[in-house]
């Protein structure tokens, strides 16, 4: 009887830290986000530029290889194809040159101060990662539009809507916390931008992005199938296109891309203080 | 150490504090005793080993040996704890130029999770005694050098920390944004409640804020008292910049990589 009552305050006191650690870290990490948001929407022109390259890959290489019918899509037009392809393209080559600012950060003296606070590290990692997703999605409204104007049916679904700001907000965070970890371990400019150009093209041409699964040959298929960018592309598909179908499962996709964030963000968390060393 | 021992309560105790990197030796044996509400100098010449002992001391770096506590806190075992005791303003700028000074205060208060319904009222202080309320809702790349360490400092301190971390607070400042930072550090002060650990290589500011001092060279301490003490025991015209010179044998300073030295003038010149 006694170890009952006196268990009950015992349960009350530690769920009542437990609770406010998970408030405390959610606050910490939304206004990570929030800040980086703020300098994004003051200062859009990273926006516009990064949104050349994808209008290129839809405009130019799109159309003319729709005309060619070289690649079999089956019921989608080349273009319905390829237009989710590009969006993940352009969440991934944005997303992997992050590591970028938060070297700056780290030359002048904001990385320090922020890993000076109490905020939790992974707070701090997830909430750069949320900048990053919010970053992704004017690309995905800029590929909307200019998917639209040239034909690609497009889906209007709410619910998959919905699946697709998830996708691309979890794709650029997913890329970004790489890039965070690229950055932790080289922790310079010019070792990180050969890093980084190194592995955006083999992820980018290694995916479905631009051709099927079926169409490459075994090796390459099963490096596809580890590609994490496939997975985003597949889910795009899904969701994006009226008549895309999903080659992994939707599901799947969803649960690889927040299984290899969460990953990603505990790696990033235990690599981020040495930034300040 | 021996200067300070009569001091009731500790607020930063180190004992035998190193790090080293490779075979570089950066602090070796520390042995420090900082009582609550003073303002204390680290001095010594580049690559004397105090950035390295702030570092440490703000949870920053682990040491590879001996032990410090900062607030009662065990700076390795507890560094959350110590962290959430501490403000620290880098030597680097940490201000983020492209959101306004409000932006930043709003962002540390969040950080430290400072209390909701406390904040405003906080960075509205705040931002009154650092006298940046004109300016508060400017971008702060818009800011003198002197308006971002006052800025930093009111980062620094609204969560109201036991003990301030200031790594070369005045590097890059004119003298009247000097003079500014300096009014600032002895206003609190005077309030009584905090204390403030300073790197400086500028002899006149630790001789004008400094109740104590401690002079490190190659990585170890060298002399430790109050100014004046310091300055006594060596004659009776003695400055502080003899003091300096006497405790690192006058040599043609040797410490500082490429790598430091440019960090500082990127920092000078941001700030200037």
């Amino acid at each position: 009887m006694t170890s009952a009552g006196s268990a009950r305050p015992l349960v009350a006191s530690d769920s009542a830290p437990a609770f406010d650690a998970v408030l405390g870290f959610a606050g910490q990490t939304v206004a990570v986000t929030l800040a980086e948001a703020r300098k994004l929407l003051r200062d859009p022109t990273e926006l516009v530029s990064r949104a050349v390259q994808p209008v290129l890959w839809l405009i130019v290489f799109g159309q003319v290889f729709t005309r060619t019918h070289a690649i079999p899509t089956g019921s989608l037009s080349y273009l319905e194809f390829m237009a989710p392809g590009v969006l993940a393209q352009g969440v991934l080559f944005t997303a992997i040159f992050f590591g970028i600012a938060v070297i700056w950060e780290r030359d002048l003296g904001i990385v320090h101060k922020m890993l000076a606070s109490p905020a939790p590290r992974a707070a701090l990692v997830l909430g750069k990662a949320g900048a990053a997703g919010v970053r992704g999605l004017p690309q995905a409204v800029i590929i909307y539009v200019l998917a639209a104007l040239l034909g690609v049916r497009l889906s209007v679904h709410p619910g998959g809507l919905l699946c697709v700001v998830a996708l691309v907000v979890l794709g650029s965070a997913v890329f970004s916390t790489f890039s965070l970890i690229v950055a932790c371990l080289v922790k310079t400019r010019e070792r990180f931008m050969g890093i980084g150009q190194l592995l955006t093209m083999p992820l980018f041409f290694a995916s479905n992005a631009i051709y099927p699964l079926d169409l490459m040959p075994g090796w390459l298929r099963v490096v596809a199938r580890v590609n994490p960018l496939s997975y985003f592309v597949d889910g795009l598909r899904a969701t994006m296109i009226t008549t895309g179908v999903s080659h992994f499962g939707l599901g799947v996709d969803l649960a690889v891309a927040a299984g290899l964030l969460t990953v990603l963000v505990l790696i990033a968390a235990r690599l981020y203080p040495g930034l300040a060393r | 150490m021996s200067g300070m021992s009569d001091s009731p309560t500790p607020v930063i105790t180190t004992s035998a504090l190193a790090r080293t990197f490779g075979s570089l030796v950066a602090v070796r044996d520390l042995d420090l005793l900082v009582p609550a509400g003073v303002i204390f100098g680290l001095l010594g010449p580049n690559g004397a080993g105090k950035s390295t002992t702030i570092k440490m001391l703000t949870t920053l770096l682990p040491p590879t040996a001996g032990r410090a506590a900062v607030a009662g806190f065990d700076i390795v075992r507890q560094a959350a704890d110590v962290r959430r005791h501490i403000g620290y303003v880098p030597q680097l700028l940490s201000a983020d130029g492209a959101l306004t000074g409000r932006e930043n205060l709003a962002l540390s208060a969040s950080l430290y999770r400072v209390p909701r319904a406390e904040r405003r009222r906080r960075i509205d202080d705040a931002l009154a005694f650092m006298d940046l309320v004109g300016s508060a809702n400017l971008m702060v790349r818009t800011y003198s050098g002197g308006m971002i360490r006052r800025l930093e400092l009111a980062q620094a301190m609204l969560h109201e920390p036991t003990v301030l971390f200031l790594d070369e607070p005045t590097i890059g400042l004119d003298p009247m944004a000097r003079r500014a930072v300096w009014d600032r550090l002895l206003d609190l002060k005077a309030q009584g409640r905090l204390t403030v650990l300073l790197t400086t290589h500028d002899m006149e500011e630790a001789d004008m804020l400094c109740d104590a001092v401690a002079i490190m060279h190659q990585g170890a301490l060298v002399r430790i008292g109050p100014p004046a003490d310091l300055r006594a025991a060596l004659g009776p015209d003695a400055t502080l910049e003899d003091v300096f010179a006497d405790a690192v044998g006058g040599a043609i300073e040797e410490g500082g990589s490429y790598r430091d030295v440019r960090r500082l003038r990127q920092t000078a010149r941001r700030l200037g």
